[in-house]
């Protein structure tokens, strides 16, 4: 008998083996952890967007983390548009596409904010613009970014996400890299303060400048954060590397990244941090 | 003759072309090598030290591919390290205490894309010489003689001037890279070429560059007009004030 029941039980076995069953689930109905694979319906994720058991960050737009990063928030810039330097094939529709998905007009959101009554100039970059890449409008918005932020004696808190170079904008996009790193220097021999949270992915050129110049550098739990892509690595050393090789609590063991901060708990620490600017500083 | 981008990527990349080993012994024969970064090592991939130039102490630091294949296996093919790059910082900090002037030659793919690379931290080396040689108070100027590939070239070039020889690239990827990241497509390389405006008349329209130097076939010759370049320009920088050089270096990149 319990034979019988056994072989008429349908097990989990028979569900994964319909391969036809995940068509069956909406798209966009059920997300996966990319980091720990755990599986999470959408409708369940809030406004921060992260993994409920490894706390892992999903990459979300510039004005979704403002929903609950701040309390107040001026723009900066928004009326700038992107440049079109190498007249590339196809860009600008690219870019249309990027700023009806984002919301905003490059692939960083600038402006002046506040929160709990403490003013700081806020820079967020948006992977959901063309993966947050360096264009040379991203490069303006942030050098006037700082040196806004120099002007007016304030901090400055950056949170960092990119795929690197924008390759449609040739040097000019490399050239951003030195531009923003200028403006950065200047902010800090004006003895002020800045902080950046390396978000998911931060990578190539924005890490080889200024999201590693702060003063305090925090990161997302397992925020990819790395130079080299993981292919380019394995074809130039001709092995497989870890697939942790560049999370973030890979990197802060090699002492590059001060601590790793949860979505949930950066805006009461932005704001406690934001105190040892010494007096010039909020 | 105007050569195309892709003529102009593979004479950049010919075996004829002049080497940093040349260039430092013609035009410094009395280079003294200066090794390591003073924290981990000495990456063989920059080969920096002192020298006089026309009776002047001056630094000079120049990229290495190396001679033989063990040579090049061990130099990375010219692709530098973290400590390669910290190497750089520490001979410019030193030549800044001095305000002696600095010449860089760069001729590297771009920064050693390697697991080890990764973990000493190769953004946060390239980040740390954007930063700091973009603000160190005396005449730094580099001279791409090869190719110039992406911010591993860009930690090399960022003081107060670049020019490029006639034979040389300088991009933001090499254009095998571009090409099979925007087409997919790794054999469209000369299309890529193209697109990507790396030639030094492309870079020159675009300010990236101050000057091109002519190169003729002899070495002798092309280490000369090297040398003219230098002279010139090194007497226009040395009138400056420390604060008129970092404000001029300043807006040569705030224009982009």
């Amino acid at each position: 008998m319990k034979l019988f029941q056994h072989n008429n039980t349908l097990t989990e076995n028979h569900v994964k083996a319909d391969k036809l069953a995940d068509d069956r689930v909406p798209d966009g109905f059920i997300k996966r952890c990319p980091k720990c694979r755990t599986e999470i319906f959408a409708s369940k994720l809030d406004n921060y967007a992260t993994c409920p058991k490894c706390h892992y960050g999903f990459r979300i737009s510039a004005k979704r983390r403002l929903d609950w990063l701040v309390d107040e928030f001026e723009e900066w810039d928004s009326q700038l548009k992107p440049s079109d330097p190498l007249d590339f094939p196809n860009y600008q529709a690219k870019i249309a596409k990027a700023q009806k998905i984002s919301q905003i007009n490059e692939s960083v959101l600038t402006g002046l904010a506040k929160i709990n009554q403490r003013q700081f100039a806020l820079g967020i970059m948006d992977p959901t613009f063309i993966m947050g890449s360096l264009g040379q409008m991203t490069g303006e918005k942030l050098a006037r970014l700082f040196e806004k932020a120099t002007e007016q004696r304030l901090p400055v808190v950056l949170f960092a996400a990119s795929g690197g170079a924008r390759m449609q904008e040739g040097i000019l996009s490399l050239m951003q890299m030195a531009k923003v790193s200028n403006a950065v220097s200047k902010h800090s021999k004006a003895g002020l303060l800045y902080i950046v949270v390396l978000t998911d992915p931060t990578t190539g050129g924005v890490t080889a400048s200024f999201a590693t110049e702060a003063d305090i550098i925090l990161a997302e739990p397992h925020a990819i954060v790395g130079f080299a892509g993981k292919r380019v690595i394995e074809q130039t050393i001709h092995e497989k590397v870890s697939p942790d090789l560049q999370d973030a609590e890979n990197v802060i063991k090699h002492g590059f990244i001060d601590n790793i901060v949860k979505r949930q708990d950066e805006k009461k620490l932005l704001s406690w941090l934001l105190q040892f600017g010494g007096e010039n500083n909020g | 003759m105007v050569k195309s981008a892709m003529e102009v990527v593979q004479a950049a990349r010919s075996e004829q072309h002049i080497t940093g080993h040349e260039i430092r012994s013609r035009l410094f024969p009395d280079f003294f090598e200066l090794h390591g970064d003073r924290l981990s090592g000495d990456d063989p991939a920059i080969v920096g030290g002192v020298a006089t130039f026309r009776s002047q102490p001056i630094t000079v630091i120049t990229t290495s591919r190396g001679h033989d294949l063990d040579e090049r296996i061990k130099k990375h093919f010219g692709q530098p390290e973290p400590s390669g790059y910290r190497k750089v910082l520490r001979l410019i900090k030193n030549a800044e205490k001095f305000r002696r002037p600095v010449f860089l030659f760069v001729d590297t793919a771009g920064a050693y894309p390697g697991k080890s690379a990764e973990e000493n931290g190769q953004g946060q080396a390239i980040a740390q010489n954007l930063l700091q040689i973009g603000a160190a108070k005396t005449p730094i100027i580099t001279i791409m003689y090869g190719e110039g590939g992406s911010g591993g070239a860009l930690a090399l070039a960022c003081g107060d001037e670049v020019w490029m020889m006639e034979n040389s690239i300088y991009s933001v990827l090499s254009p095998e890279g571009f090409a099979a990241i925007m087409w997919k497509d790794a054999s469209k390389v000369s299309e890529a070429a193209e697109a990507m405006k790396l030639t030094p008349q492309d870079l020159l329209k675009f300010q990236v560059i101050e000057g091109i130097i002519e190169e003729p076939e002899d070495h002798q010759l092309v280490c000369q007009n090297i040398a003219d370049i230098l002279a010139t320009e090194l007497t226009k920088l040395e009138k400056l004030s420390n604060n008129e050089l970092i404000e001029r270096r300043y807006k040569r990149f705030r224009k982009f």
